[in-house]
């Protein structure tokens, strides 16, 4: 064996008659997307995804480790906020209603702010769909992390592409039962630490984990935990590319989100072809740089060929840029024969032109301003989130009510939602009528009625304004203005609430 | 599968030999079989819920399934499940005086919210939706009140009701038809309501309400007081004050006196359990005119 077969990852697919180029070997691999010999009902071609080594293999390794990092590791980051409270850092509390997040607070009523955050979140995506395809399918989703985590796991026990051909082949050893359990039970590992780290997320992670173990825990937990490592273990894997073509909708909307200047992963056909094997004594006029070496083709998880062209299946991983790099290498021709490439660029480099990029177009500045808009909103409504909310609902079944000295009264229901971790005391009363008169239920003498909240709570009060008989012929119509004002006993901070109050028509 | 290998020339992709208006193709985009698979589990698991569950329609009835689940029953156990949740809260609603109710922030709440329900039940067809009352049917927002506006009188109305016959402790009081039983002349009857009108501020002819005082405190004081404050132990409204219970125009005014008027409320004890008709008294008193 010569040093460049040792070195050649593809060498042991080898068949004598099959060879691409002088000491590359024509890898026997089909992509299960071809256009012809078709089934109605299409029986599953198993994908060995063969090992791909350089830029965008070694990028989509951070991504993994990053994103499992943050996911399996988030729960038990401890946040202080005072004794008492829950200090998980990120933490959807079910019992209390309340979504926390490091110093945010969101409540039932605040969910327009979780809204707020998807949306922002869907029109980042739009926007990088735009500018560079699915980047979001071939680097980020968690179908695609997880599966490659699992894929790395089964080629650890089993061995890359060819090995597990061989494995399959195989009758039942000893060895290979041994491969594929351990190869299960690794994925099932992944699973359950999947399924255990979701439930984490509702409940205080310490204590639920030692809950968990014990069998103190809710039944939901178990439920979802057990929901989650199967369907972890089942979509990546077992069914991993068959969730992106067939169950996933988000290829058939990303279709329309592309352009002739998004980038997307394209095979340069017309550097490329026509293909075939070359020969070491050939040259490389009138052919293309292709040698048909199908490393494209084995090294993806999709198993599909890209030099079919942008397809449904493709989920723009970069994997078979990598691989092809890495023949181009070996062949002594230049890189990026498939590459991030636009459609625009591509009709250019045809007829001898250079690379052609627009990143400022009106479908992404649209995206970029909506993006604007929207983080704006939410970026108010964060600033303008206040600890304290007071609501006035007027009763309008009567609207008033005629008391025997002449005198009208109104009826409403105060809300004072306190959304701090302290009790307060709030001094409720009233302005912007003269001689109008506060009463609550339950305390029918004070001039400013204290109303005391407890922490994290909302209290309803039912109050009752009077005007006095000489105090409503001031007021013209048949209703005026009125302010609630609830008062922070302890700091003064004032709270106004903006309310009528109605009387008969002079 | 006539012409299966068919060749859509456009994208290379077979076709599945279906053609329509003599032109229309359909490619072959395969059904992955998994996803065939599962539509047969779906086909077993609808047995499945055929067998357990209320699913078909019979001539007289529906087929119960094994587990025997119904709707209904799972109602009546929620139901269950909330009185039994409740009865905590109604024991002490029970024990605790009237009186004392108020001064506990939580048993006030579940009063006013149960009152609140039973009110809606079985007072608002009379005294409305919002206990805003209406002709001849008292307001019960407001602070006046003909049989007493403290909670435990408000309690003894619902219990016993107001001339309900039949009801051994109802409240009992009629005034005179003096009109009908012809006590008084129909002139006198005027000349009264017109002082009676004048009492809370109304504009009367001054000799009528000169000649109808007299009729009054031979007539009417007795039971209205001779300042016309009434007397909630008999039942007489204060007739000084703005709230008119059939209206405060003369003709109606007129007509009260005629025909003595009398309304009726049905005594509540017995169709509801004493804790209701506590919850009942507490929100009334609550709605604002409460003594």
């Amino acid at each position: 064996m010569s040093t460049l077969e040792a070195e050649n990852p593809f060498l042991s697919d080898a068949k004598p008659d099959r060879q691409a180029a002088h000491g590359i070997d024509k890898i026997d691999v089909e992509a299960v997307n071809r256009k012809d010999g078709r089934e109605l009902y299409a029986g599953r071609k198993k994908i060995y995804a063969k090992r791909a080594r350089g830029v965008f293999r070694n990028i989509k390794w951070l991504v993994m480790v990053a994103t499992t990092a943050v996911y399996y590791l988030l729960p038990w980051l401890r946040w202080d906020r005072g004794p008492g409270l829950p200090d998980q850092a990120v933490l959807m509390d079910i019992g209390q209603g309340r979504i926390l997040f490091f110093n945010l607070a969101i409540w039932p009523q605040e969910l327009y702010l979780v809204t707020g955050f998807l949306v922002l979140s869907a029109l980042a995506l739009f926007l990088f769909t735009a500018i560079a395809g699915r980047v979001w399918c071939g680097y980020l989703c968690w179908q695609t992390v997880w599966t490659d985590l699992m894929i790395a796991v089964e080629r650890f026990w089993q061995g890359d592409r060819n090995a597990r051909i061989l494995l399959d082949k195989q009758p039942w050893t000893a060895s290979k039962i041994w491969k594929k359990s351990m190869t299960h039970a690794s994925w099932l590992v992944i699973a359950a630490a999947t399924g255990g780290a979701f439930i984490l997320y509702f409940r205080d992670a310490p204590t639920l984990a030692q809950e968990f173990v014990t069998g103190q825990a809710p039944l939901p937990s178990y439920l979802f935990f057990a929901l989650l490592t199967g369907f972890t273990y089942l979509l990546g894997g077992i069914a991993r590319e068959q969730v992106c073509i067939y169950m996933c909708p988000w290829p058939r909307i990303q279709g329309a989100m592309f352009d002739a200047d998004s980038l997307l992963v394209t095979y340069r056909d017309f550097r490329g072809e026509p293909r075939g094997p070359h020969r070491k004594s050939q040259g490389w006029e009138g052919r293309g740089d292709c040698i048909d070496c199908n490393a494209c083709v084995a090294v993806c998880p999709m198993g599909i060929d890209i030099r079919d062209g942008a397809q449904l299946e493709c989920i723009q991983c970069a994997l078979c840029i990598d691989a092809c790099n890495e023949i181009m290498t070996k062949i002594n021709r230049p890189q990026n024969l498939i590459a991030y490439d636009t459609f625009r660029s591509l009709e250019s480099e045809k007829k001898g032109g250079g690379l052609k990029m627009r990143i400022l177009r009106p479908r992404t500045l649209l995206y970029s301003g909506l993006i604007l808009f929207v983080g704006a909103i939410v970026g108010y409504a964060l600033l303008s989130k206040t600890v304290l909310e007071l609501n006035v609902i007027a009763e309008r079944n009567p609207l008033y009510v005629q008391l025997s000295d002449g005198s009208i009264r109104n009826a409403y229901s105060v809300k004072i939602l306190n959304k701090q971790y302290q009790e307060h005391t709030f001094a409720l009363s009233i302005e912007g009528i003269e001689g109008a008169r506060l009463t609550i239920l339950g305390d029918e003498t004070s001039e400013r009625p204290l109303v005391k909240v407890v922490p994290d709570d909302l209290r309803e009060i039912k109050a009752y304004v009077t005007v006095p008989k000489d105090a409503l012929a001031k007021i013209p119509g048949d209703k005026a203005h009125l302010d609630f004002i609830a008062t922070d006993v302890a700091d003064g901070n004032r709270t106004t609430r903006a309310s009528n109050f109605r009387k008969p028509a002079q | 599968m006539a012409g299966h290998k068919e060749i859509d020339e456009a994208t290379g992709v077979e076709t599945t030999g279906h053609v329509w208006d003599g032109d229309l193709r359909e490619l072959n985009k395969p059904l992955p079989k998994w996803w065939l698979y599962t539509f047969y589990v779906c086909i077993v698991w609808a047995i499945g819920y055929w067998v357990l569950y209320p699913t078909w329609p019979t001539a007289n009835g529906y087929t119960k399934g094994m587990l025997g689940y119904s709707q209904r029953a799972t109602v009546t156990e929620e139901v269950k499940a909330g009185k039994a949740a409740q009865s905590g809260l109604r024991d002490r609603l029970q024990k605790t005086a009237l009186a004392d109710v108020r001064k506990n922030p939580e048993l006030l709440q579940f009063a006013v919210a149960g009152g609140k329900a039973a009110f809606a039940d079985n007072c608002a067809p009379c005294h409305g939706r919002g206990a805003q009352g209406g002709n001849g049917y008292p307001n019960l927002n407001d602070d006046d009140w003909i049989w007493g506006g403290q909670v435990d009188a408000i309690q003894q109305t619902i219990q016993h009701g107001i001339r309900w016959q039949g009801a051994a402790d109802t409240r009992e009081s009629a005034m005179p038809r003096f009109g009908l039983d012809e006590i008084l002349e129909p002139a006198q009857i005027g000349d009264v309501a017109d002082y009676v009108l004048s009492l809370s501020g109304g504009k009367a002819d001054a000799a009528a309400v000169e000649r109808g005082k007299a009729t009054y405190a031979e007539q009417c004081s007795a039971c209205h007081g001779e300042d016309g404050k009434g007397n909630a132990e008999l039942g007489a409204p204060n007739l000084t004050d703005a709230i008119w219970l059939y209206g405060s125009d003369r003709a109606t005014v007129m007509e009260s006196i005629r025909t003595g008027r009398g309304g009726a409320m049905p005594a509540w004890a017995g169709r509801l359990d004493p804790v209701t008709i506590k919850s009942l008294a507490v929100y009334v008193h609550s709605l604002g005119g409460g003594k």
